[in-house]
C-alpha cells in the first residue's frame, strides 16, 4: 500500500486560536483511516485545510503525490478527493434522483457535455445507489423534506455518485437511528471493498470507527496526540485521558 | 410527451398565432404581454432556478435597445448627423433598409448583451444574496445615466428610430409575431435547457452553492452562461422594443428600473419562482392586473401594484405553482414508491 494522501506538518490558526498545529499524518491508499478527537480538537480544520476550503498557514498536502494546498475547493474535488459534511448538506428543493443527476463526476465534463441530458446509464447508476442506501422508495420526494438521517444517507450516496477516489466523512453516523448504524457501517465498507474508495472518516462513535478503521489518529488541542491501530488506540492511556479531560 | 399534452400545446401555439387576428384591437397590448413572458422567463433563468436575484436584468433591455437602434443607423447613415438634436434633414427608410437594420440590430443586440453579462458577470458572481442584487441595480442605474449624457447616442433625448413606411397594422402585427416567435423560441429552449445537466447545476447552485462547489461543479462558468444566455434574449427584446416605441430616452424608457425593471420580478414571484410555466402564468396575470389598476384606478394604480405584492410576498411565497405544488404534490410527482410497485415495476 501507498499513501494517497500525505499531511505534513501543516498548521492553521484562526486569529490567536491555534486550530491545527504542526500535524502530519498518511492516508494509505484502499484503506478505512479514522480521525478521532474530543470536540473542539481540530478534526473538522483538519478536513476543510485538506479539501481547500481555507488556506493553510504553513505545511503541504498530498494527494497523489500532487501538492493541493493551493488549489480551490471544486478544483480538488474534479481530481476525486471529495468530502460530506458535518452538517448535512443536500439541495433541499429538488427530489433525491435529482440530487443524484448533479452528482455525476464533472471532472473531465466539457461545457458542451453540459448540454446534454443525463444519459440512461447515470440514472440506473443513480436508482442503483438509492436503493443502496435505502432511499428507494423515496426517490421523488423533495430532499429537503426528508429526515436529517436519511439526508445524511442521500449525502453518502450522492458522494458515491461522484466516484471518488478518497472520501472524507465528517461524522458519518452522528443523528442517525442507531439501529441503522450498523447497516451504514456495512455500506462503508462497501465502499471502501467493492467500488475501491479510500474512506477517511471523523467520528465520534468508538464503537463504529474501531470497527471499520485499518488506522486510526487521534487529535488533541490541535495537536497529533497518538496514532495506531484501533487495539493500540484502545489501549493509549494519553487517549483515554484526553478523553476524560486529564489534559 | 402524451397526446393530451401536445393537443394542449397544440392549442396555445394556434392561439398565439391568430391571436392578433382575434383582438385586433389588443394587438400592441399582447405584444407587450409577449415582452412580459419574456423578461419574466429571463428573469427567472437567474432568479429563480440559479438563486441569483438580479434587479438588473434591465441593465440588458436598456443596452439591447441602444444597441439595436445603433447597428440599425449606422449601417445606412452617419450615427452623429442622426442623433443631432438641432438636425433639419430627415433620414428615411425603404422597407429593405428597415427590416436589414431590425434583424442585425436585433441579433448584434443580443449577442452585445451577453458577452457583456459574460464580461461583467465575474465582478457580480462575488456578490451573494441581497448584495447581488444591488449590484446589478446599480448597474443598470448607472448605466442609464451615463448614457444620457453621451451625446452621440442622443443623450438625455434618446434616440427616434427609423419608422416603417408602410401600414401601422402591419406594422404592429409584425412587432407583435417577433415578440411572439422569440417567446415560443425561449420557452422551448427552456423546457430542454432544464432537462439538461447544465440546468441542474445552475439548479444545485440555488439550492446550496458551497456544496456544489465541494462536489466539483464549476460553478462559476454555469453562472457567466445562464446569465449570458438571459441577457441574450432580454438584449433582443430591447432592441425590437426600441422598434415598437420608435422612440425611447435613457431613464425612463431604456433603462425603467422602477418599471420593467420590477414588473420582471413581480412576474416571476406571482407565477412562481423555479419553475418554467410559472413566470408565463405570472407575466399573463400581471400584464392583465397592470391594464386593469392602470385603465380604472388611476392615480392609484401604484398602490394596488404595492398591495399585489404585498399579497403575493404574504401569501403566496412560493407564487401561484409553488402553492399548486404545496396543494397537488401527486401532479409534480413528488410521492413515495411503495416496494410492492417496485416490484412489479
Amino acid at each position: 500500500m501507498s499513501a494517497i494522501i500525505e499531511v505534513s506538518h501543516v498548521s492553521k490558526s484562526f486569529g490567536g486560536v491555534k486550530a491545527n498545529e504542526d500535524i502530519s499524518l498518511t492516508v494509505e491508499k484502499g484503506s478505512i483511516t479514522g480521525l478521532i478527537g474530543p470536540n473542539g480538537s481540530g478534526k473538522t480544520t483538519l478536513f476543510n485545510s485538506i479539501v481547500g476550503y481555507h488556506p493553510i498557514d504553513s505545511g503541504s498536502i498530498r494527494f497523489e503525490g500532487r501538492e493541493i494546498s493551493k488549489l480551490l475547493v471544486p478544483e480538488i474535488a474534479r481530481l476525486g478527493l471529495l468530502r460530506t459534511f458535518q452538517q448535512t448538506r443536500i439541495y433541499g428543493k429538488m427530489n433525491c434522483v435529482e440530487n443524484m443527476l448533479i452528482s455525476i463526476p464533472h471532472r473531465k465534463m466539457t461545457l458542451l457535455e453540459a448540454f446534454r441530458r443525463n444519459t440512461p446509464e447515470e440514472r440506473e447508476r443513480a436508482e442503483h445507489l438509492l436503493h443502496f442506501v435505502g432511499l428507494y422508495e423515496k426517490r421523488w420526494l423533495q430532499a429537503g423534506s426528508l429526515s436529517f438521517g436519511q439526508q445524511k444517507l442521500l449525502e453518502f450516496a450522492m458522494a458515491l455518485m461522484n466516484e471518488p477516489t478518497v472520501l472524507l466523512l465528517d461524522e458519518p453516523t452522528a443523528g442517525i437511528n442507531p439501529t441503522l448504524i450498523n447497516g451504514l457501517i456495512d455500506r462503508l465498507k462497501h465502499a471502501n471493498r467493492e467500488f475501491g474508495i479510500t474512506l477517511f472518516i471523523i467520528e465520534h462513535n468508538m464503537r463504529v470507527i474501531m470497527n471499520m478503521a485499518d488506522r486510526i489518529y487521534c487529535l488533541a488541542h490541535g495537536r497529533l496526540l497518538a496514532e495506531g491501530t484501533p487495539e493500540e488506540i484502545q489501549n493509549d492511556q494519553r487517549v483515554i485521558d484526553a478523553y476524560l479531560g486529564a489534559h | 410527451m402524451s397526446m393530451r399534452k401536445l393537443a394542449l400545446y397544440g392549442a396555445l401555439l394556434l392561439l398565439t398565432v391568430a391571436a392578433p387576428f382575434l383582438f385586433p384591437a389588443y394587438q400592441t397590448q399582447l405584444a407587450t404581454l409577449w415582452l412580459m413572458i419574456i423578461v419574466a422567463l429571463t428573469w427567472d433563468m437567474t432568479g429563480g432556478q440559479m438563486g441569483y436575484n438580479s434587479l438588473g436584468n434591465i441593465f440588458f433591455y436598456g443596452t439591447g435597445m441602444y444597441v439595436g437602434a445603433v447597428i440599425t443607423i449606422t449601417l445606412y447613415f452617419p450615427l452623429a448627423e442622426y442623433t443631432d438634436a438641432s438636425r433639419s434633414e430627415t433620414f428615411t427608410f425603404t422597407p429593405e433598409m428597415y427590416f436589414t437594420g431590425m434583424v442585425l440590430g436585433t441579433l448584434g443586440a443580443g449577442l452585445f448583451c451577453a458577452l457583456s453579462a459574460y464580461a461583467i458577470g465575474p465582478l457580480f458572481f462575488g456578490l451573494r444574496g441581497p448584495y447581488f442584487a444591488i449590484g446589478t441595480l446599480g448597474l443598470a442605474i448607472a448605466a442609464g445615466e451615463i448614457v444620457s449624457n453621451i451625446d452621440i447616442l442622443g443623450g438625455g433625448q434618446g434616440i427616434s428610430m427609423p419608422v416603417y413606411g408602410g401600414d401601422f397594422e402591419v406594422f404592429k402585427k409584425i412587432i407583435y409575431y417577433v415578440f411572439a416567435a422569440m417567446g415560443v423560441v425561449l420557452i422551448v429552449f427552456l423546457s430542454w435547457f432544464y432537462q439538461t445537466r447544465f440546468g441542474k447545476a445552475i439548479n444545485a447552485i440555488r439550492d446550496d452553492e458551497e456544496k456544489a462547489e465541494a462536489m466539483g461543479i464549476h460553478t462559476l462558468r454555469y453562472k457567466l452562461v445562464t446569465w449570458a444566455i438571459s441577457a441574450f434574449f432580454v438584449g433582443m427584446a430591447g432592441s425590437i422594443s426600441a422598434f415598437q416605441l420608435i422612440h425611447f430616452e435613457p431613464l425612463e424608457t431604456a433603462y425603467q428600473t422602477i418599471n420593467l425593471g420590477i414588473f420582471m420580478v413581480v412576474c416571476v414571484l406571482l407565477g412562481g419562482k423555479g419553475t418554467l410555466w410559472g413566470p408565463v402564468i405570472g407575466a399573463i396575470l400581471f400584464h392583465v392586473f397592470k391594464e386593469v389598476t392602470w385603465n380604472y384606478l388611476l392615480g392609484w394604480q401604484w398602490v394596488a401594484l404595492g398591495a399585489l405584492i404585498v399579497v403575493i410576498v404574504v401569501f403566496f411565497q412560493d407564487g401561484l405553482m409553488g402553492w399548486l405544488r404545496h396543494r397537488k404534490p401527486e401532479w409534480f410527482g413528488i410521492r413515495v414508491e411503495s416496494r410492492e410497485a417496485r416490484a412489479s415495476a
